[in-house]
């Protein structure tokens, strides 16, 4: 049987991949249908200092092959996440991810603090929202922004830090680099690419906050290129996500240059695509002899 | 086991309105566990996100829906043949609680009609159901609603059949004698009805709808606005604390 497994900065995950975050939430819900260990790793719905109601609805709009949405971080705050969800999700046998998203640089660096006096496993900085008014994005449009951002909480940070990169750039590569140099010890990318939809009869955007992110099946390309070219200029493990729906695209993916991957909007399609996706891997690793899955990250032939 | 996503066999489909059909989705377990208010979140070929669709009744090892062709996705779905396969994630959501010793009124509008027969058959033959459509050509599940022995009303809003105008007319004749309302329908409908009942001070639970992803309550998609002690509105969401809801903590 092929080894599944991978090492990303230091961390041990069974298989990987692992859950995006914002599509799980704290896991119990698709824990209902199977142990959470199928997967690698869980990456938390993003938390910040404050509990967040989110945006008003509606939240979601279907594109073709894919989705927009703007839940707006809609989340219960640190406390909550450390004391109430940590304690359970740390007994589910997965990499625990905690997703940080802050408005100012100073949350930043405080809800860093918190977590890594806790529990998790490692910090994904969350830099990349596209749906809150304040902080998000913001911090995750430059290289200047980026550099500046994860130098300031890495001095914070005793854990494994991800760096969770927005596709709306320029230059992605740049912006994965500014990521490294300031310290941070993976990337993951892509986050959602910023769209709209309107209804045509009552000119209304479909999605209250009018402007929302795009995942699913759709965006995949974009984010092959993107992971390609991170994986070129950057030293640390890259994490590759972005509209990842059969086991061929996860393959594709590594391929491509990621380390381990995230799946998030699939598991709205079908909730057991963490088991088939690592099935399909398996079987075709065992099919072409390869031993072990870290064989395969970054070996596109160009 | 909660829910599943299961593949289901489609064993009855009729046309039931020009726009609407009715779906007959054999599955035993998932049957076996279902409630009524509870919905089924069906996968669209070709489509990323499912699609939320109440519960109408449960018979033996059968689901049946019943569905109004809307958009895409509604499309495709019509167009199933009996025999396909149909993947469902079900049972899901929180539906109605129906005391047995209560008299309750069930209302529906429309496509918030069907939810009500498995409410309405469980909650025995003294409930009275009153039923609102557009016009004639919208009516639908009139013998269904006959064969569990409530008293039923139907109402349309050009009068082209049963009493002309909206349930809420018929309702406010009737409301005094029961200790609950249940209510499934458009939005200005169920807000009306939650009026009436907190006027004649009678409980009053209504099926929320929402643009919805995941259907299970991961992704925080589907929210309402829910009044909280302190007056401030926060979110909950129609997969998982809903559809059914408490109309007096729903922020309209």
């Amino acid at each position: 049987m092929a080894d599944l497994s991978v090492n990303i900065a230091g961390v041990e995950f069974n298989n990987p991949i692992i859950a995006a975050s914002g599509t799980i939430g704290f896991g119990h819900e698709y824990g209902e249908l199977y142990p959470l260990s199928v997967f690698g790793g869980i990456s938390c719905k993003g938390t910040t200092l404050q509990e967040r109601p989110g945006n008003p609805p509606p939240r979601i709009a279907e594109t073709p092959m894919g989705m927009l949405n703007a839940v707006g971080l809609q989340n219960p705050g640190v406390e909550h996440f450390v004391n109430v969800e940590l304690p359970w999700l740390k007994k589910q046998n997965t990499v625990v991810i905690a997703n940080a998203a802050g408005s100012t640089e100073e949350d930043y660096c405080k809800i860093t603090e918190i977590l890594s006096d806790s529990d998790v496993d490692m910090i994904e900085l969350n830099i990349s929202c596209p749906n809150v008014k304040k902080g998000g994005a913001q911090f995750g449009t430059s290289p200047e922004s980026v550099e500046k951002i994860t130098s300031a909480v890495r001095k914070h940070c005793t854990k494994p830090l991800i760096i969770k990169l927005s596709p709306n750039v320029a230059d992605i590569a740049s912006v994965a680099l500014a990521a490294e140099s300031a310290g941070a010890d993976a990337v993951s990318l892509i986050n959602t690419l910023t769209g709209m939809r309107i209804d045509i009869n009552t000119r209304r955007p479909v999605i209250k906050n009018v402007t929302g992110g795009m995942s699913g099946p759709a965006v995949f390309p974009v984010a092959v290129r993107m992971v390609y070219q991170v994986k070129k200029a950057v030293k640390i493990p890259v994490i590759g996500l972005g509209g990842i729906t059969t086991w061929q695209d996860a393959i594709e993916m590594i391929i491509a240059g990621a380390d381990a991957i995230q799946i998030g909007t699939v598991l709205f399609t079908d909730p057991y695509a963490p088991i088939r996706i690592s099935e399909g891997i398996q079987g075709w690793m065992d099919t072409h002899g390869i031993a072990s899955i870290r064989e395969l990250t970054a070996t596109v032939e160009i | 086991m909660k829910f599943d996503a299961q593949d289901c066999i489609l064993v009855g489909k009729y046309r039931i309105a020009p726009t609407i059909y009715d779906f007959r989705l054999k599955n035993p377990e998932l049957a076996s566990i279902t409630a009524p208010g509870q919905f089924a979140h069906i996968l669209i070929p070709g489509k990323t996100l499912r699609r939320p669709i109440s519960v109408c009744d449960v018979e033996d090892d059968v689901i049946r829906v019943v569905f109004e062709v809307r958009g895409e996705g509604t499309a495709i779905l019509s167009e199933f043949k009996v025999g396909d396969t149909v993947n469902i994630i079900a049972p899901l959501g929180r539906g109605f609680d129906i005391p047995k010793d209560k008299k309750i009124i069930f209302v529906g509008g429309g496509i918030g009609v069907p939810p009500m027969l498995y409410s309405a058959k469980t909650a025995g033959n003294s409930c009275i159901v009153i039923n609102g459509f557009r016009d004639k050509s919208a009516v639908i599940l009139t013998e269904d609603f006959k064969g569990i022995g409530c008293t039923l009303i139907e109402t349309t809003d050009n009068g082209s059949y049963g009493i002309h105008g909206f349930v809420t007319g018929p309702l406010a004749e009737v409301i005094d004698g029961a200790d609950m309302v249940c209510a499934c329908g458009p939005t200005p409908m169920l807000k009306n009805i939650a009026k009436m009942a907190k006027e004649h001070a009678k409980e009053c639970f209504v099926s929320l709808e929402q643009r919805m992803a995941c259907g299970v309550g991961a992704c925080l998609g589907c929210a309402v606005g829910i009044k909280k002690e302190d007056g401030s509105v926060t979110y909950k969401h129609v997969c998982k604390n809903g559809p059914v809801f408490n109309a007096e903590e729903v922020a309209w």
